[in-house]
């Protein structure tokens, strides 16, 4: 199963390579990764999603916060929680197909944030599966490029992953 | 921490520590170059003997342990050594070993050391010599990127960013080392860190407070009272103790627990001696070269309790044929060790030694429910006791070549059983395990999660300085000798009295073993036509070189090399080159399966 884990980490130099490092080390993968200081600039919020089973959850998470780094962690999935992603797509937006692109660039509430004669460069934000979902319909019309950040998450409700 | 920079000029008499004045010309805080706070902060942690050897990136705290005398710096002849020797001494006193290399070359040799520390949980600070900070990343004159290198074999790892913070850094260096799962921690250090004319304030940091880490001091009493209620339900329990109680020193209160209930006991490796091998209650260690009980009784249990063990591939063999009939206790101090191959049914993660002593309170004053089936359980395994018993090993007949077996056994003998015993690794590993009897923990000082050849002597070397009054012996082999032989030179240099016992097979006898048991015996390159002449070898140091060819030989040879506790004696002994280890767990298969002999099968 697909989990996605929240990190608070010393924002120190070396902590992201540990993290990344433990996942190669004990054979863990990595589907997606996204890190940037929190409020206070001495810790990094680090999300990361990856798959396996409870055993190897349970294996990461202890692994995780075995590291001296890491402050604190959740695993989201284990609750309601909400999850995003951005990405920027370059699509060709030639002929009829133009019309089309915006067209469906309105049904999934993304954004045309860059134009040229030739293309429309997307923004759109959701969760990984709306992304995905984007990229399938653009396909037909032809992706030039892709840059997605990386699935962030946070949990619903009165819970927060803070010191 | 001050961060205001004193410059001084550099006299000639060295760097004595300059201090700020108050009005009335009292002194305040002490003013020190990050060389001499470095010396400064090992003496105020009380550090005694640092190993190392020196190099560019290191000469400016070469110098200021050269200007004190507290913490005494061993010249050793390679840097694995130093490791080794450090981490020799951490096992055998429970403290952590410190390490000084240079940069590049001098920290890259470090890293196997640093890596046996790192699979048997051994407290141990490596400082290291960087290239100054403006040069790091342009591939400098020895540069290496010593904290990615060691990233996957350190607890954790600094770089000291400015001078200022080299005593909170070493002090959590230290802290880190030493608590919760101990292991090892490297200290980067750019050569401008440590500029003698750079001068800043310098307190040692009594205490050390890191948000992030946090090391469990207690078990879950909930989980620790379902554990005791189980034990004292088990029909066949059996304990299964790990090096977690050596470093954890709950030895004491292990022997108590295992004592009021009367459960029998087995070890891993590297739990030896937590529990007197010689009690009755003792059925050795378990897992690839296991006693035959113990591996029998672990297969047969319903009740596993596992402390500071981790179930390790060494010890389960096939972890689908584990103790099919056994619930599982496992108490750790590190939560990624429980359930991480073989599940937990009741898990405990906490201290070794808090644990149990509140299971030692729970059990005063209650009795199993089943004593019948506990008899019935010891019936069982004396039993497996009985069958093996005299069985062994085949001793040599007279004029025959010796049997490694015999010569330990021997050693243990005239030492009384009482000598802190280091180890290599191959065979004469295993038969040092097998026949020395240790009654006591922290005595059997070896390579256990990482199995490095060339640990034992240098291990050897770190206890004895430490333990002058004591035996300090290495069992070896001539395969493993040569690759730390040159720390005979240190030995020389330090007058350490350390015995070496060469178990010479002329060859590399685990290696050997496993291509005549899966190879049908093609011995790719585990013969050894070119040793050297030992004998001469020894004496070109200037020590003393026994041969012993014979049974008759043995004993006075050994006698001899203990008379004088602080001779170094290197005893050469031919032994049986066809000789192999066992029991030995048969691959893929379950506890219970082993080969006995090299005709007998469970
Ligand atoms: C550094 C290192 N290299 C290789 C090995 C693999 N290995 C394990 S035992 C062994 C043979 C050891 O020979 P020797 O020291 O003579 O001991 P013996 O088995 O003959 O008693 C080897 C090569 C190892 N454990 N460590
Ligand atoms: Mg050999």
């Amino acid at each position: 199963m697909r989990h996605i884990i929240s990190i608070l980490m010393e924002n120190e130099p070396g902590a992201l390579s540990r993290v990344v490092g433990l996942f190669s080390q004990r054979n863990f993968n990595i589907e997606t990764l996204n890190v940037a200081p929190t409020e206070d600039p001495s810790l990094s919020r680090l999300t990361v999603t990856t798959v396996g089973d409870d055993r190897v959850i349970e294996q990461i998470t202890k692994h995780l916060n075995k590291l001296i780094d890491v402050v604190k962690l959740v695993d989201l999935t284990e609750g309601n929680h909400i999850e995003r992603e951005l990405m920027l797509v370059k699509v060709k937006a030639l002929g009829a197909a133009r019309d089309e692109v915006k067209r469906t660039v309105d049904i999934f509430r993304a954004q045309i944030v860059d134009v040229t004669p030739s293309l429309y460069t997307v923004q759109i934000t959701g969760d990984a599966s709306k992304l995905d979902a984007f990229l399938q319909a653009m396909a037909p019309v032809g992706i030039l490029e892709v840059a997605r950040t990386g699935v962030s998450g946070i949990a619903r409700g009165d819970k927060v992953l803070s010191l | 921490m001050g961060r205001q920079r004193h410059t001084a000029a550099l006299d000639t008499a060295g760097c004595p520590a300059d201090r700020t004045r108050d009005l009335q010309g009292r002194n305040t805080v002490e003013l020190l170059s990050g060389a001499d706070m470095i010396a400064r902060f090992l003496q105020d942690e009380g550090v005694e003997y640092i190993y190392g050897y020196p190099g560019g990136a290191a000469l400016h705290i070469y110098d200021a342990l050269f200007r004190q005398d507290k913490v005494k710096h061993i010249l050793v002849r390679h840097e694995q050594a130093a490791t080794h020797a450090a981490d020799g001494y951490a096992r055998a006193s429970g403290k952590p070993g410190c390490v000084l290399v240079t940069s590049g070359p001098g920290a890259t040799n470090a890293v196997t050391g640093i890596a046996t520390a790192y699979m048997d949980s051994i407290p141990m600070v490596v400082l290291c010599g960087q290239v100054m900070s403006h040069l790091i990343g342009d591939d400098a004159f020895q540069e290496t990127d010593i904290i990615g290198v060691t990233r996957p074999i350190v607890k954790h790892s600094f770089s000291i960013r400015h001078p200022s913070e080299i005593p909170e850094v070493l002090k959590k260096a230290f802290y880190l080392a030493a608590t919760g799962r101990p292991g090892p921690v490297v200290v980067d250090i750019p050569k401008d860190m440590t500029a003698p004319t750079e001068r800043y304030e310098y307190i040692y940091p009594k205490k050390v407070k890191m948000r992030s880490y946090n090391p469990v001091t207690r078990g879950h009493t909930g989980q620790i009272k379902k554990a005791v209620e189980m034990m004292l339900k088990a029909k066949r329990p059996v304990f299964y103790t790990g090096g977690g109680v050596v470093t954890g020193k709950a030895s004491e209160g292990l022997t108590d627990l295992v004592k009021q209930l009367g459960f029998p006991i087995t070890t891993t490796l590297m739990g030896i001696g937590s529990y007197p091998q010689s009690d009755r209650q003792c059925l050795g260690w378990l897992g690839m070269h296991g006693s035959y009980e113990s591996n029998m009784a672990m297969h047969h249990a319903d009740l596993i309790i596992a402390i500071g063990a981790r179930f390790d591939d060494r010890v389960t063999n096939n972890t689908s044929k584990f103790c099919p009939t056994a619930k599982i206790i496992h108490v750790d101090v590190d939560p990624s060790s429980v359930s991480k191959t073989v599940r937990a049914d009741v898990p405990i993660v906490g201290p070794a030694s808090s644990v149990i002593n509140e299971m030692i309170s729970l059990v005063q004053g209650q009795s199993i429910s089943q004593p019948e089936a506990l008899t019935e359980w010891w019936q069982k395994i004396d039993g497996w006791r009985a069958e093996r018993e005299g069985k062994l090993y085949e001793p040599s007949k007279p004029g025959e070549v010796l049997k490694p077996q015999e010569v330990v056994e021997a050693l243990c003998r005239v030492t009384r059983g009482e000598a802190y015993v280091t180890t290599d690794v191959g065979q004469h590993q295993m038969f040092a395990a097998q026949y020395y009897k240790f009654d006591k923990p922290n005595r059997l000082i070896t390579s256990g999660g990482l199995g490095t050849m060339g640990f034992g002597f240098p291990a050897a070397m770190g206890i004895k300085q430490n333990f002058p009054d004591d035996d300090v012996v290495c069992v070896t082999g001539e395969g493993s000798f040569q690759m730390m032989m040159q720390e005979l030179s240190t030995c020389k240099q330090y007058g350490v009295g350390v015995k070496i016992v060469n178990l010479n097979n002329a060859s590399l006898g685990m290696v050997r073993q496993w291509q005549d048991l899966n190879y049908k015996s093609r011995h790719a390159h585990s013969y050894m036509e070119s040793l050297p002449d030992f004998h001469m070898l020894i004496e070109a140091y200037g020590f003393t070189a026994i041969t012993v060819n014979t049974l008759d030989e043995l004993e006075p040879a050994l006698e001899r090399a203990f008379a004088n506790k602080h001779e170094l004696v290197f005893l050469d002994v031919k032994v049986d080159p066809f000789e192999h280890v066992y029991p030995m767990q048969v691959p893929l298969g379950a506890m219970r399966d082993m080969l006995l002999s090299k005709t007998e099968r469970t």
